[in-house]
């Protein structure tokens, strides 16, 4: 019998929080500016310097936290984790060990054909380091004449989310993270963007048997800093692993890093070089209580979450479900969404605009719908003018090509350009006219009963008018005329 | 008397009176510095001409008719590991040797608030790990009753400062006895505020669950001055108490009345020298005498005191320390080709001995497979001690004790013998474990003109017992003695 395997993987996400300041200082957090201009005593690690907790930060933790499913703990407390590394200034940091802000929750990911359920273990706070700039060739540690330390980042809020080895695919790891960023999003509190840093995710990785329960050895593997390497890295993992499993091998538990250029993972340290962190409770921070009334004034702030308006959605809009939750999983499409059926009220007309020509619009240009000049009155009038039957769906391309480039009125364009389509039956019948005399081959093929032949004839017709006849009547004619 | 040896409240009610200026008071100090200071290696670190030129400011001040307020125009020494925005803070270490604060401690924008006046960075054990000053790498601080013999740690300099007349009053920091242990040794008044009443925040850490700054000073009253001054709650330091602060020279009544006051007996027991307990029992009666109750106490669990204590301040320590590296600031090591090496080197020879042995002693036990044995262990029988103390005090207002189990021992003594070093705090430790206020007073010379330090404890925030039996105990021993130099 052939042997099955199945990959276990469990993630571990940091996001960093877009507070006003950072997590134990006063210092502004800060976007690529000047290096170290966004630095005090406190995150520059100076003697005797004192943490004080950003109370900002545990809101948006607890709010993070809540939209996971998770329980809040009423009594939570930092530890510090101890080890040497230059862009950390007190060569440890602060962040929660035992006691983390949130336990139990859970986040679905919707797979298309089925629901994956992933448990959340835990949701801590912790602070992030500096930026390392290695300078030399490779721009690696190792091989560098010289290192400079930015502590903009230093002490930035930071939230971790670990999950529960849950994820049986890397094709699932994607679609958690990528639920996971459209959650967070949701909520207002990061702008989770991998590229600059402010999403990033290890894994856990381990194969077995699917005929198995236990979990196999796990290596954990670093640097899966965009959904593509996520998903590349994991199959590669996954891939490597079974390899070494049916060649009568044995997977080493180890810590491995994900090179992009190469796609492949690389060993970083072994299980016996593993850090000893030292955890021990921070002295300088006196425990959180989080009290009731604090859960629930931030429960009250947590938006109707992409699960929740996806059913809303199909049931209120009577969307099908992949519209429902391709908008619903976007904040901004899904507002713009909902701004639209105020003025329309053919929802399923404007999914499929937002989801269509729109949306290729905004790949295009890079954009986001909020940013696009279109707005949902205009986007509205252009599909009433469609149902009037003043315009053709492809005039309408047209139309709203000039709309999202311009940001003009889809009614004054028609009129500027002469859109508007020709429903004159006089005049139609006239053009119909000519084009029967002009083909005579199409029309004695209609006749034999070569229904391709009256798209040929609607064809001439709509050449003739540049686009702008009424395709219905035109064929309505047509038929009468040569029937 | 000279002017080095008045107290604070003496010289506030001369410079009222205009019988005295504060630049002659600074002049006067650094005078005597110039005299004895060479002897004692009492400072890292002198500020005269800025000292002299803050005490011209002050003097202007007063005769633009200011109101002179406590500690205006005096002279205070500094312990070295307290930040002075731009006047170097060592921690009498080679490793922070040229470290330059970017800040001030909160109680130096306290006392810069009064018009105080910096006379210098006091000398002390590195990262204030000693009780002898023997681990400074400025060199042993000698104590002025006899240059042969230390003036205890790690707050050595700022007591022998306090001592010898080089400063009227000085700032140490105490975590297992290291304000009142020197001032016992060197006859001076030295008081562990409750943990959390004074603001860490610019004192480098050395095991913040235990480090409190306090005052060194002649009397009890100053004491009392200060504390008015640096107590109170500071929003940089998370670990501050948000209470309202009383006026604590308003509990210096010489009325000891129907106070109950207990004698621990472990801290009675053997290794207390004869001469040191016979001091104590000499207040016992005194105490009677006024009307104060008096009876022993057990508190079983100060057995562990010194053994939780020594699991506990390195652990903190191992962690707090690891920010020196080389890095941003302090010592580096030059000649190092790669970070690890540059890491290994530049604390190998930036940290003194003592500091490394705390340091591998803490990272010990926290490590894993260590931890829950050694540190979480610790922290239990530290909850004991608490509780022994909680009930201690249900019962009496304040606890009475030796500081030191004996007097200033010879220099070079116990330093080969780092057991028996750790043994000098076994009566100040457990106050820190507990988070309590503690004093120390002079209690009297022995027959070798060495001072005896009496310890006074009271409960969390119970400065005002404390203070109250001080007051009393001081005006009724009437200790005047001045070491002979
Ligand atoms: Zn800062």
């Amino acid at each position: 019998m052939k042997n099955e395997y199945e990959p276990v993987i469990g993630l571990e996400t940091h996001v960093e929080l877009y507070t006003n300041t950072k997590m134990f200082c006063g210092c502004r957090l800060s976007f690529g500016e000047e290096k170290n201009i966004y630095t005090c005593p406190v995150c520059l690690g100076h003697p005797g310097s004192l943490p004080v907790i950003n109370k900002k930060a545990i809101e948006y933790a607890v709010k993070i936290a809540l939209a996971l499913n998770c329980k809040i703990k009423k009594y939570t407390i930092f530890h510090r984790k101890n080890y040497f590394y230059p862009d950390m200034p007190k060569n440890y940091q602060i962040s929660q060990y035992d006691m983390p802000l949130g336990v139990g929750g859970y986040l679905d990911i919707d797979m298309g054909s089925y629901i994956r359920r992933v448990g959340i273990t835990r949701v801590h706070m912790e602070e992030d380091t500096g930026k390392l700039l290695h300078k030399g060739t490779t721009g690696r540690i190792s091989e560098s004449e010289a290192s400079i330390v930015d502590f903009n980042r230093a002490g930035t809020p930071l939230i971790e989310i670990v999950t529960e080895p849950d994820i049986r695919s890397p094709g699932e790891a994607k679609g958690y993270m990528i639920t996971l960023r459209n959650l967070i999003l949701f909520l207002n509190v990061s702008d989770c963007s991998m590229e600059e840093g402010s999403l990033r995710c290890d894994a856990n990785v381990s194969v077995r048997k699917t005929c198995e329960d236990k979990i196999g050895t796990k290596n954990e593997i670093k640097n899966l800093n965009s959904f593509k390497f996520l998903q590349k890295g994991l199959e590669y993992e996954v891939k490597r692993q079974i390899k070494v499993l049916e060649t009568g091998g044995e997977v080493i538990q180890q810590t491995r890093h994900y090179d992009s250029k190469t796609g492949t993972t690389k060993v970083l340290r072994s299980k016996e070089e593993a850090h000893d962190y030292r955890y021990f409770p921070e002295p300088d921070l006196v425990p959180i209580y989080i009290e009731d009334k604090m859960i629930e004034d931030i429960r009250k702030t947590i938006p109707e979450l992409p699960s929740v308006k996806a059913k809303r959605f199909e049931k209120q809009h009577g969307l099908p479900k992949y519209d429902s939750s391709f908008l619903a999983n976007n904040k901004d499409l899904s507002d713009y969404f909902e701004q639209c059926c105020r003025h329309y009220n053919n929802a399923k007309n404007i999914a499929n605009w937002i989801m269509g020509d729109f949306s290729a619009l905004l790949n295009k240009e890079k954009i986001i719908i909020k940013d696009s000049r279109v707005t949902p009155e205009n986007l509205c009038k252009m599909l009433e003018i469609i149902d009037k039957g003043k315009i053709n769906s492809k005039i309408a391309k047209a139309v709203f090509e000039e709309m999202f480039s311009t940001g003009g009125d889809p009614q004054k364009i028609i009129e500027d350009r002469g859109l508007e389509q020709i429903s004159d039956e006089g005049l139609l019948e006239a053009i119909i006219e000519e084009v029967v005399k002009d083909n005579p081959g199409a029309v004695e093929q209609f006749r034999e009963g070569k229904d391709k032949a009256i798209g040929f004839l609607i064809g001439r017709v709509m050449a003739k008018t540049k686009g702008k006849a009424n395709p219905r009547i035109v064929n309505d004619i047509i038929t009468k005329k040569l029937s | 008397m000279e002017i080095h040896y008045l107290t604070a409240h003496q010289l506030k009610d001369r410079l009222e009176k205009r019988q005295i200026s504060c630049t002659e008071i600074v002049e006067g100090v650094y005078l005597r510095i110039e005299e004895v200071g060479d002897r004692l290696n009492s400072y890292i670190r002198l500020e005269k001409e800025s000292a002299l030129s803050r005490a011209g400011e002050v003097d202007k001040l007063i005769s633009a008719g200011s109101d002179i307020e406590d500690f205006m125009g005096i002279p205070i020494a500094i312990k070295d590991n307290i930040c002075t925005k731009n006047i170097t803070t060592t921690c009498a270490s080679r490793i922070l040797e040229n470290y330059i604060p970017i800040y001030n401690a909160t109680v130096i924008d306290r006392l810069e608030s009064r018009n105080y006046i910096l006379a210098g960075k006091a000398n002390m054990d590195e990262f204030a790990m000693g009780s002898s000053n023997e681990n400074s790498y400025f060199g042993t601080v000698k104590n002025p009753w006899d240059t042969d013999r230390v003036p205890g740690g790690s707050s050595g300099g700022p007591a022998v400062c306090v001592a010898a007349g080089e400063a009227v009053c000085s700032l140490g920091s105490d975590t297992g006895g290291s304000i009142r242990q020197p001032a016992s040794l060197c006859g001076v008044v030295g008081f562990k505020p409750t943990y959390g009443m004074v603001s860490r925040y610019g004192l480098v850490a050395f095991a913040s669950s235990l480090d409190q700054i306090g005052p060194l000073t002649r009397d009890v009253e100053d004491c009392a001055a200060m504390l008015n001054i640096i107590c109170g709650y500071d929003r940089k330091d998370s670990t501050s108490i948000n209470v309202e602060v009383p006026d604590y020279k308003s509990f210096l009544k010489a009325d000891i009345k129907d106070m109950r006051i207990g004698v621990p007996k472990e801290l009675m027991v053997e290794g207390i020298d004869r001469e040191v307990k016979e001091a104590v029992y000499r207040i016992i009666k005194l105490v009677e005498d006024m009307g104060g109750i008096v009876e022993e106490i057990s508190l079983p669990s100060l057995e562990y005191a010194l053994s939780v204590y020594y699991i506990i301040a390195p652990s903190e320590a191992s962690s707090n320390l690891s920010r020196f590296d080389g890095v941003r600031y302090g010592y580096r090591n030059v000649e190092a080709g790669a970070l690890r090496e540059m890491y290994r080197r530049s604390r190998a020879e930036g940290f003194g001995d003592e500091v490394k042995r705390r340091i591998m002693i803490g990272t010990y036990c926290l490590s894993a497979g260590y931890y829950d044995a050694y540190y979480e262990k610790a922290q239990r029988v530290r909850t004991l001690v608490i509780n022994d103390f909680k009930k201690a005090f249900e019962k009496f207002d304040v606890l009475i004790s030796p500081t030191s189990p004996t007097t200033a021992f010879k220099i070079g003594e116990k330093m080969e013998d780092p057991l028996t070093m750790y043994l000098s705090d076994i009566c100040t430790i457990p106050v820190n474990l507990a988070g309590l206020p503690a004093i120390s007073i002079p209690a009297g010379l022995s027959g070798s003109k060495l001072p005896i330090g009496l310890q006074i404890i009271g409960n969390v925030l119970r400065e005002d017992n404390v203070l109250k039996v001080a007051y009393s105990l001081e005006k009724a021993i009437g200790f005047t003695g001045r070491p002979g130099l």
